[in-house]
């Protein structure tokens, strides 16, 4: 099991100007880890996380998307594997922060926690990679490898809390800050 | 006065004039024939087909994120249960979600808000308690809302909704 924060801290040293798509704890957490015009946290609704960045990646094909999704969030909507492994965007790492559960709204366990098996789903619904780490040193010596391959690519990242840091959901939704986003990515190449 | 039947073709020329290249969609039965299966053969149009609505909502805001210009195009029954998304996503989150909603089995010529099916009734009474714009393809002449509703939507980075109350021939 890895601590959350520092499993971001190994993507953010790995980052080279990829889009994050960033939902609850996991965006909380990289807002304060990695911060970057190119975070995306405005998915609006649970769940929605894998769709916004399913539409980023068809729209800009050239650039790198990476999800860092939740497992509650990723049950409340399954359909979305199976879109995204049908619309097959190469540029699109899925990442699911697996902590067991609904961490934001009170700690409560998803259902079957600790059974089901993500990478199994998203093999199942088409992903053509999956890969699991629970450990640090191999989620750190495996994830330029896996940057460059192409995607959809599902990882599954078992992970725990780890240091507290600051909520903050105006941060996370304030449309500015999505305005800043569309303005960094036109700038992007 | 008898309207025009609504032309298939001049909504999607009408579609891809307002500057749309993606359409995110899942079949109803009102627009499936006439409008999805030819947009599924149109090289100017991509298609991204999901399992289910507030998918495409969300889609479509990560497109917007991209400069890119898309359309949901689904059932009345999939608005009303994306209905959280369009609050979230599409309202709060000002995006400027453009949806071209089938509403199946709506009687030709009524008013959806006096159709027999309670469904139907109810659609644009929720649109309107959610403040989002809506306008009713009924006849051929009612094309010509298209593409000034889906710029509108994009100057005010808000959502629009076409309601399609007929199946286009």
């Amino acid at each position: 099991m890895m601590k959350r924060d520092e499993c971001l801290k190994v993507l953010a040293r790995h980052r080279k100007g990829e889009i994050v798509v960033a939902v609850y704890k996991a965006a909380q957490e990289w807002i304060h880890i990695a911060p970057s015009d190119l975070n995306y946290t405005f998915t609006g609704a649970m769940g929605q996380g894998s769709s916004h960045a399913l539409g980023i990646a068809l729209g800009r094909p050239d650039k790198k998307v990476i999800v860092l999704d939740g497992d509650g969030s990723l049950l409340m909507n399954l359909g979305s594997l199976v879109t995204i492994a049908n619309a097959a965007p190469k540029n699109l790492l899925h990442c699911v922060c697996e902590n067991g559960s609904y961490e934001t709204n009170g700690g409560v366990p998803i259902p079957n926690a600790g059974r089901v098996s993500f990478t199994g789903l998203a093999k199942a619904a088409g992903y053509p990679r999956t890969y699991e780490f629970e450990d640090l040193a191999d989620w750190d010596r495996e994830l330029d490898r896996i940057l460059n391959e192409e995607g959809p690519i599902l990882i599954d990242l078992k992970v725990e809390p780890g240091e507290d840091y600051p909520e903050d959901f105006r941060r996370l939704y304030n449309p500015e800050f999505r305005d800043a986003f569309r303005r960094a990515l036109q700038r992007s190449t | 006065m008898a309207q025009s039947p609504l032309q298939a073709q001049s909504i999607i020329r009408e579609v891809k004039r307002a500057g749309i290249r993606f359409v995110v969609a899942l079949p109803d039965r009102t627009t499936s024939e006439r409008l999805l299966k030819p947009m599924l053969r149109d090289q100017e149009l991509k298609v991204v087909q999901v399992c289910k609505e507030d998918e495409g909502v969300s889609i479509c805001s990560g497109l917007f994120a991209t400069g890119q210009r898309a359309l949901l195009l689904i059932q009345y029954t999939g608005l009303l249960d994306s209905i959280n998304a369009l609050r979230g996503v599409a309202v709060e989150g000002k995006n400027p979600v453009c949806l071209m909603v089938g509403l199946l089995g709506k009687e030709p010529g009524v008013p959806p808000a006096q159709s027999k099916k309670y469904g139907l009734r109810i659609v644009e009474p929720i649109l309107d308690a959610m403040g989002i714009e809506h306008h009713l393809l009924e006849g051929d002449e009612d094309v010509a809302k298209i593409a000034p509703a889906v710029e509108q939507a994009y100057a005010k980075s808000l959502p629009v909704v076409l309601l399609v109350g007929r199946e286009p021939v």
